[in-house]
């Protein structure tokens, strides 16, 4: 089953069996948003602080919690980018964010036919570190949704914290 | 994995010669991660016998025409295959009249269709819709949108702990309502309902009576008339049919009295500047150019379950069944966890499980390497979900093509996936 060794890493059934940052933060003043994966069932909630929201991408997202239920990829890929987005600017975690979903094969700016991942995605100052663990779920493709589905769902709890 | 046939033999549940069955399905000799194919999601789809997709070819090599359209003779034995396959149809599910058999894209369109037809033309604020916590979204959503259009009220039949139907509160609940919808088997866990003495109390509260028989048309003898259906939708795609077929009946008296669903050509007899006449049913409910080939292909995926006979394929499953609550649980004890009416006379063959707290999702991702096809997710049942208290489950479906040693492949894949996420 040399396949399944390459989605089911050591990291990653660590995150799965003990996840980080699980829980809820009061809302408000923390901002708490859903994420579904509609093919599977998987549901996550997110929950952020974002200090001086006012400030865009400078601001930080000081507390993080990951509630919901899914599958070892959903939530470990959920845990692992709880422990990388906390304590950063918005900034940053929008490069992260650009990283990871480019080591995922998903090109917001249009379709690109690279398909060999690259160690350096352009553009991404910050490591993906433990995150890399994830990069054999692009030979599972139906299992990306699970793989991003935190990052859509912390996504649109940036844009919420960063539009009230 | 090898597979001891003589043990299959002697073991072959019902009267079906599932080794010669499963010759009859190309898809079925194919390899999955270079293991043998075993294929355990008919609930989803059913797998295609050769006949079916030979009654396919043969229409678009010999006949193929625009139906109900011209004079010349392609286009004569194009109408009279599907009209065929029409009147078998009607035959297959105990209808006394080929004209009340409309054909549909799907068991979805099929129940949609009931809604913005039947539905918008009967129902008034106010009334009340009764469905189940068994049904499927495409027997929720088209009422809730219908509900929420016509300021409606929708109640649903709770379940038993064993996910049967809960009647004892019917009649109130039957109160108001004037159409009942409901499943005639749990695409989820399997639940045959009784549909019968539902319509009965149905009938006496003035309601009519919509059966999704998705689940039960392939896989039980189907009479509308002791079902005591006004209504009967199903699919082609899960009863050895191609996908893009569905078929709706309905009582004659109600698709005369239904105004029509989408508009176009074929489904009319006169069109003036200031407005149209609809044909008669079924053809006012099948605007444009149907799927003929699906339509025939349909028809061949009759006859071939008419061959094998409906009550063998029934009893067949209901071995299989009953072999397969029996194996798993006696194999796994507490470590499975089997959903639905532990009883196989009770059930279908669709189980949904849990395992191990192994997430559905990466069980059938395991089980995918062993060449097991088994279903994770929700399955278009999430109010079902929500009531067992999960947010998806695998399941495990079979069909005339499946024997005891698929039942017990899926076991000796469950048992690795065990191993693999031991933690």
């Amino acid at each position: 089953m040399s396949g399944l060794e390459d989605l089911y890493r050591e990291i990653i059934l660590d995150h799965y069996r003990s996840p980080r940052n699980r829980g809820e933060l009061d809302s408000p003043p923390a901002v708490r948003v859903e994420g579904f994966n509609p093919l599977c069932g998987d549901e996550i909630v997110v929950y952020i602080d974002v200090d001086d929201a006012a400030s865009g991408d400078a601001a930080v997202v000081t507390d993080i919690r990951i509630g919901g239920q899914g599958c070892s990829i959903s939530q470990s890929s959920a845990s692992m980018m709880s422990a990388a987005v906390k304590g950063r600017s918005i900034g940053e975690i929008r490069d992260l964010t650009k990283s990871f979903k480019s080591m995922m094969s998903i090109h917001e700016e249009g379709l690109d036919a690279e398909t060999e991942p690259q160690e350096d995605s352009a553009g991404a100052e910050l490591k993906l570190g433990d995150l890399e663990a994830l990069r054999g779920v692009v030979k599972f493709p139906v299992r990306i949704k699970c793989a991003t589905l935190g990052w859509n769902t912390l996504q649109q709890g940036i844009d919420e914290a960063l539009s009230s | 994995m090898a597979i001891d046939q003589s043990e299959v033999e002697q073991h072959a549940p019902g009267e079906l010669d599932v080794l010669r069955i499963k010759s009859d399905f190309p898809i079925l000799s194919r390899t999955v991660h270079d293991k043998p194919l075993v294929f355990l999601d008919s609930a989803a789809s059913s797998q295609k016998p050769r006949s079916v997709l030979q009654a396919m070819d043969t229409y678009y090599e010999t006949i193929n025409a625009n139906v109900h359209r011209a004079a010349y003779t392609l286009a004569e034995e194009a109408t009279n295959a599907m009209e065929a396959a029409r009147s078998k149809v009607a035959a297959f599910i105990g209808a006394t009249d080929a004209n009340e058999v409309v054909f549909t894209k799907n068991a979805t369109e099929s129940i949609n269709l009931i809604a913005r037809s039947w539905g918008v033309a009967n129902l008034e604020p106010g009334d009340a819709i009764l469905l189940t916590h068994l049904e499927h979204h495409a027997n929720i959503v088209p009422w809730q949108q219908l509900a929420a259009q016509r300021e409606l009220e929708i109640r649903w039949i709770p379940l038993t702990a064993d996910c049967q139907l809960d009647l004892s509160n019917l009649d109130s609940l039957l109160d108001g309502v004037k159409i009942v919808s409901l499943t005639s088997m749990s695409n989820v866990v399997g639940t045959i309902t009784p549909v019968r003495a539902i319509a009965d109390a149905a009938h006496a509260a003035g309601a009519v009576v919509a059966v999704d028989a998705c689940q039960s048309v392939p896989h039980l003898p189907t009479d509308v008339h002791q079902l005591g259906a006004d209504f009967l939708s199903f699919s082609g795609h899960k009863l050895l049919g191609p996908t893009g077929i569905g078929v709706l009946w309905a009582r004659k008296e109600l698709l005369a009295a239904m105004p029509p669903f989408l508009g176009g050509g074929g489904m009319i007899l006169d069109v003036r500047l200031d407005g149209f006449v609809a044909a008669e049913a079924p053809h006012k409910f099948e605007a444009g150019t149907p799927p003929i080939a699906e339509i025939i292909g349909l028809g061949a995926a009759i006859d071939y379950l008419n061959n094998l006979g409906m009550e063998a394929v029934r009893q067949h499953e209901m071995a299989l069944t009953a072999f397969a609550l029996e194996h798993l649980s006696n194999r796994f004890g507490d470590r499975i966890s089997l959903y639905g009416p532990q009883s196989a006379e009770l059930r279908g063959g669709a189980m949904s499980f849990a395992f191990d707290e192994i997430h559905p999702h990466d069980l059938s991702q395991v089980l995918d390497q062993h060449g097991v096809c088994v279903r994770p997710g929700h399955h278009c049942a999430k109010p079902l979900m929500r009531l067992l208290g999960v947010g998806a489950t695998a399941r495990a479906s079979w069909y005339v093509y499946n024997n005891e040693a698929d039942i017990t492949a899926l076991g000796d894949a469950l048992e690795a996936a065990g191993e693999f996420f031991s933690f």
